[in-house]
């Protein structure tokens, strides 16, 4: 009895050894955002928490200032510095701005990625993209296909008519348009991203184009706008609002049924991505460099171009069964 | 007296420049000035209307009020926020009327007793009222389905063939007409932008007249700010952004003179009617959003020039010059 006892509490013994061992080994992550207390970036930190269990030897550090300025994410940086952190993971109020800061972190031998929003190509490995402009383009007008298998009218709702991003995306739908017969663009307006004139730009659009099925809103205040616009016009059912929009801010329209569904990227699998990559990086699993593939989990892996930025996923498509779920995160 | 006068031709002028216009959009859009749509147009700048008719007391008595739409702005938010918790709709929109009131005051107060031109003034609260909305929503949105159902169904509940926010602003109309031609606050609204001084000998204070304009602007900014959060179910920092220039555009056009002492609510309606008939056309003739600007911005300067052509030579000589007598 006592010869088990005494190899028993040895093992145990042994076991905490090894854990303490494997703790002083442990990846030190830091998740660095924009700011603290915006959802976004609080569901990024739940992924990035999901990617630490999953890879079981991980600390996450999620930090960052508490107004999105450079100068604050300046000293975040250096405080993890001075702590030596493994790696950091930074979504960046500056492009340009951080690079000394994170240069200096690299010099140190810490790992250093952007995602979300990026920083120039000398102040990181590499950059995360949540998605890419392709992807997003050919999403939106899939998303309009998806709900109308016998083709019709579409229109778009952008911001204005400079906002790079927008256009960039708009272009790219064009440009796979193609593969969706039936799906006819009837028009591009423009809401400058202000609730009322995008209300009346969608207003206009339904009175213009009387068989108009589906408008599409790459901008978060156009689409919830158009989505208004559709429910006072007594249109649910008839026309569909979709495009880029936050959970939160179209629960109340997917419920309406003036929008059938949505998509943005999920920051979720975005902070779960940047964690897999900052730890593959940080071990030596994997190197960034440009054309190579980095291993990112559950999210398959991301290949680096020219500048080593790579998209992550296809925007993630937000529905009726788990728009509720999101809402309550972003 | 003067305003009365010279605001009936005006205000003929722009009806019919109006009507061209409304048959213009006609011709190439005749479902424009289908009644449904036409009164469909009148409730979209209904809340345009109402704030125009508080800048106008304001202009009138030469100051201005740039911080209308960060008053409608934060009122809103505020508005939103409370029914959040659950407040009664009643409750809810007389808090908004009162904030909008306040903060009406504020700049009224600083006006009339810091003495700081009323630009700067409102330029600064502005700002600042736009700030105290990120410090109340933490810059996250308010949206429809944290709204309650009689929140947001309020401003669309059609009563006689028409939304309830059409009856509001034409109620306003009504009010502020009585209110400017029939009231002694009217009558020193003119001649305190008419001649400040001269007032102060006529027994009136020119600081407390201006100051209670602003209140009256603050508090149809603030009843504006429920019916725009309600009306479009989403509130948040930026709404309204340089809507402020749209109201003072709005007057502008209208005929109130931006010296003080001339305007009438029927020019300011008129003009905020011109803007808005502007903006639910050009989008349905599918004008390029560059154009919708330049028109806009023409038509201002084409309504001041009109304003100055008018006031030219109403100086009169009263001290003719004597010939030297040897």
């Amino acid at each position: 009895m006592s010869i088990l006892r005494k190899t028993l509490t040895t093992a145990a013994l042994a076991a905490a050894l090894i854990a303490n061992g494997a703790q002083a080994e442990t990846k030190r992550i830091a998740l660095v955002v924009k700011a603290l207390g915006i959802g976004f970036f609080e569901a990024a930190a739940k992924g990035a928490e999901e990617a630490a269990k999953e890879l079981g030897d991980v600390e996450i550090i999620y930090t960052g200032p508490t107004d999105t300025t450079a100068e604050g994410q300046i000293e975040v940086i250096n405080a993890l510095i001075a702590q030596r952190v493994d790696a950091i993971a930074i979504s960046a109020n500056d492009r340009d701005a951080l690079v000394p800061a994170l240069k200096k972190a690299m010099d140190r031998g810490i790992t250093v990625i952007s995602w979300d929003s990026g920083v120039a190509p000398e102040g990181r490995l590499m950059h995360l993209n949540p998605s890419s402009n392709p992807l997003i383009g050919n999403m939106i007008i899939k998303l309009a296909a998806d709900h109308l298998p016998d083709g019709g009218d579409v229109a778009v709702l952008s911001a204005s008519a400079t906002a790079t991003n927008q256009n960039t995306w708009i272009e790219e739908m064009t440009k796979v348009k193609g593969n969706y017969p039936g799906i006819n663009v009837v028009a591009t307006v423009y809401g400058d991203d202000l609730a009322d004139k995008s209300y009346r730009e969608a207003q206009g659009l339904m009175q213009s184009y009387p068989n108009l099925r589906a408008i599409i809103a790459p901008t978060s205040v156009g689409i919830v706008a158009a989505a208004q616009a559709v429910e006072d016009a007594g249109k649910v059912g008839q026309v569909n609002v979709t495009g880029l929009g936050l959970p939160s801010e179209m629960a109340g329209h997917v419920k309406a049924g003036s929008s059938q569904s949505f998509a943005i990227w999920n920051p979720i699998d975005l902070g779960y991505s940047a964690t897999m990559i900052a730890y593959n990086l940080a071990t030596g699993a994997a190197k960034a460099e440009a054309g190579g593939a980095i291993p990112m989990g559950r999210m398959g892996s991301v290949t680096l171009d020219e500048a080593r930025e790579g998209a992550m996923a296809d925007p993630f498509v937000y529905d009726a069964s788990n728009v509720d779920d999101f809402a309550s995160i972003f | 007296m003067s305003g009365r006068v010279r605001a009936l031709p005006r205000e003929a002028l722009l009806a019919a420049v109006i009507a061209a216009l409304c048959a213009l959009v006609a011709m190439r859009f005749p479902g424009f000035v289908a009644p449904a749509n036409l009164a469909g147009v009148l409730n979209d700048t209904a809340p345009l209307i109402l704030l125009a008719l508080g800048q106008m007391a304001v202009i009138m008595a030469r100051a201005i009020d740039l911080s209308v739409a960060a008053v409608l702005a934060l009122a809103g938010m505020v508005a939103a926020l409370l029914d959040g918790i659950g407040l009664p709709l009643a409750a809810v929109v007389a808090a908004a009327i009162l904030l909008g009131a306040v903060l009406g005051a504020v700049n009224g107060l600083l006006v009339w007793k810091a003495q700081i031109p009323p630009i700067v003034v409102t330029l600064g609260t502005m700002t600042i009222y736009r700030g105290t909305i990120f410090l109340l929503s933490g810059g996250k949105w308010v949206n429809a389905h944290e709204m309650s159902v009689p929140f947001k169904a309020m401003p669309r509940a059609v009563i006689l063939g028409l939304p309830v926010m059409t009856w509001i602003a034409l109620a306003a109309i009504a009010a502020m007409a009585v209110l400017v031609r029939r009231s002694g606050f009217g009558r020193s609204l003119l001649a305190v932008g008419g001649n400040p001084d001269a007032a102060v000998y006529a027994g009136i204070d020119p600081g407390r007249v201006r100051c209670l304009a602003y209140v009256l602007s603050g508090a149809l900014a603030g009843l504006t700010g429920y019916l725009w959060v309600a009306r479009y179910a989403v509130a948040y920092v930026d709404i309204a952004g340089g809507f402020e220039l749209d109201v003072v555009a709005a007057c502008v056009i209208g005929g109130i003179s931006i010296a003080g002492g001339i305007g009438s609510v029927g020019g300011a309606v008129m003009g905020a009617l011109f803007i808005g008939v502007i903006k639910n056309a050009l989008p349905v003739i599918g004008v390029s959003p560059f154009w919708q600007m330049a028109i806009t911005g023409a038509a201002i300067i084409a309504a001041v020039a009109v304003n100055a052509r008018a006031r030219r030579g109403r100086g009169r000589l009263i001290l003719v010059p004597q010939r030297a007598t040897p």
